[in-house]
């Protein structure tokens, strides 16, 4: 039940997209979702459509794979879809039912925002189905390395996103064996009122912030087992090397900018 | 009275990367009042298979039935079905969360309804069954020892007054006493109260002192399904798939290699003392 999540989730497989840096992935997702919202008017979306789809087809990640991470954002998808589609003033008015009226511009502010949220998703979960935590962080730390000098502890900071990301899955098969034993002592997680249910979740969250907390405690006992003292002087086992392809990449993405940029200021 | 499993297939994430068969065309029949041992190595699809049998995890595909009731019928009472078919799960201190020991216990039997002094009459039972005197009830059950923790789990269960009782590696990472203490509890439990248990392990050993049928997994399907000494006399086999039989066994494979006339059937120490007492018995008579 707790599987369906994929935002943040890596698929493993055989790519371009997955060999690429992941400094190239970070800065491409960016340039990416900056893109979007320099689009105005739909020459700019039909651009980057053909962008994403190309994207996602050289990726080799199954397309209903990368769907599924849509579900969990559908509610913001929806509220937004509304509130644009009603709320937004216009010249003409298309429909109206009582005080609520859609307007043209309503419909095409709502329609263009909701594609930017799903491309914006599509985006940013493509890079990290093809990139593994680690890759992600490593990147992460050597393209924001310049803060070091304004004493901002990026080591740290990376360091603890990829303890959290690593943990991600951990604490979902955790979850759903302390639901599985709980159930199987009579739990009821689906039914009852909103007050019920909260009730209900005591016999799953109090186990869970135990085992949580024992598993930290655990993590930073072998940490220090190991002599971890923080990115001082600290090297890498695999640094990042950028290879021909990456340039490459690059490239790409310039080019995808500047399409990006002519067709806002010509069109 | 039994549980009948009729071609069960469990796919994990269908149609991904992560696709994985946890179970391939499973045909059971699990008797009243049996006492089974279900062995296999890691990732054999033994605790999937257990997850099954009180529907906790629903099949792909294939049939359950309990007592002769399809479980996956529409409108079968699952939670009817899980106070009758009693699961302890893998470590299972770790789903403690009460203040203390006793209203642990309780929280299964509350659970089907009962009132909060039946429900306390019969944790009373399940801890001094799980060998667990009154001075504990009052106490926090994150303060005991690992093996303590753990029978107060197996008594939340008990508790429950279970039909069948499925235990998921029930010793493991608990010291060589506290395995025989607990093993013991549920060999007494299946004795006094006819309950059916299900053990699952992966030693041989612990499982042949006491139990009366051995269903061996091997990934995703039944390898093999008897009676222990059956299913030791494959104990070649059961090494190529990870396992081992228990060290008699092996000691009277080779006995009676060597030409010595005792059984080799024999699974526990004590059957193997007698048959070679009267292997020697019967030598000194001929000569």
């Amino acid at each position: 039940m707790i599987r369906d999540i994929t935002l943040g989730q890596y698929y493993p497989a055989e790519s371009i997209l997955h060999r690429l840096d992941p400094r190239v992935k970070l800065t491409g997702t960016v340039a990416f979702l900056v893109g979007l919202f320099l689009i105005k008017g739909w020459p700019g979306y039909v651009a980057a459509t053909i962008f994403l789809f190309i994207m996602i087809r050289i990726s080799k990640v199954p397309f209903r794979f990368i769907v599924r991470g849509l579900k969990t954002i559908f509610i913001i998808l929806l509220i937004t879809l509304v509130f644009n589609l009603f709320l937004t003033p216009g010249d003409r008015i298309l429909v109206q039912i009582w005080k609520l009226r859609i307007t043209d511009k309503g419909l095409y502010t709502a329609v263009f925002m909701a594609v930017r949220l799903i491309y914006l998703i599509i985006g940013s979960s493509l890079m990290t189905l093809t990139t593994t935590p680690n890759d992600l962080t490593d990147g992460l730390e050597t393209l924001l390395s310049p803060l070091k000098k304004i004493h901002v502890p990026v080591h740290e900071i990376s360091m603890m996103m990829s303890i959290a990301l690593r943990f991600i899955p951990i604490l979902l098969e955790e979850t759903d064996k302390i639901m599985k034993a709980q159930m199987a002592r009579g739990a009821d997680f689906e039914h009852g009122n909103l007050i019920q249910r909260a009730k209900n979740l005591v016999p799953l969250l109090v186990p869970l912030f135990i085992s949580a907390f024992r598993r930290a405690n655990d993590l930073a006992m072998a940490m220090e087992a190991r002599c971890y003292r923080g990115g001082e002087g600290r090297t890498k086992m695999k640094p990042l090397i950028y290879a021909r392809r990456d340039y490459f990449a690059y490239g790409i993405l310039v080019l995808f900018l500047a399409v990006i940029i002519a067709l806002r200021i010509l069109l | 009275m039994s549980i009948v499993l009729e071609h069960v297939t469990y796919t994990y994430s269908p149609d991904t990367a992560y696709e994985i068969h946890a179970l391939k065309d499973v045909n059971l029949e699990i008797k009243d009042g049996q006492f089974i041992g279900l062995i296999g190595h890691t990732g054999s699809g033994k605790s999937t298979l257990v997850q099954h049998l009180n529907g906790l995890v629903k099949a792909t595909s294939g049939h359950i039935y309990f007592n002769g009731e399809d479980i996956y019928a529409p409108g079968y009472d699952m939670r009817k079905l899980r106070s009758k078919v009693g699961l302890v799960f893998q470590y299972p201190e770790h789903q403690l969360f009460e203040v203390d020991v006793l209203s642990d216990v309780c929280f299964g039997p509350k659970n089907q309804g009962l009132s909060q002094e039946e429900a306390q009459k019969r944790a009373r039972e399940a801890l001094r069954m799980v060998g667990l005197s009154e001075e504990y009830e009052k106490q926090s059950p994150f303060e005991l020892s690992g093996g303590q923790k753990r029978r107060v789990a197996i008594a939340g269960v008990l508790a429950m007054e279970p039909e069948v009782l499925i235990l998921d590696e029930p010793t493991a990472g608990l010291d060589p006493r506290g395995r025989d203490e607990i093993l013991d509890e549920i060999s007494y439990l299946h004795k006094e109260r006819g309950i059916t248990v299900i053990l699952v392990s992966h030693s041989m050993e612990d499982v042949a002192k006491y139990v009366e049928r051995i269903i061996v997994m091997n990934q995703g399907e039944v390898l093999h399904d008897g009676a222990p000494r059956e299913v030791f006399r494959h104990y070649k086999e059961l090494e190529s798939v990870g396992l081992a039989a228990p060290q008699v066994t092996y000691i009277m494979h080779t006995l009676k290699e060597r030409g010595f006339d005792a059984d080799e059937d024999a699974t526990t120490i004590e059957e193997a003392k007698e048959t070679i007492l009267e292997a020697f018995r019967k030598k000194g008579k001929k000569i």
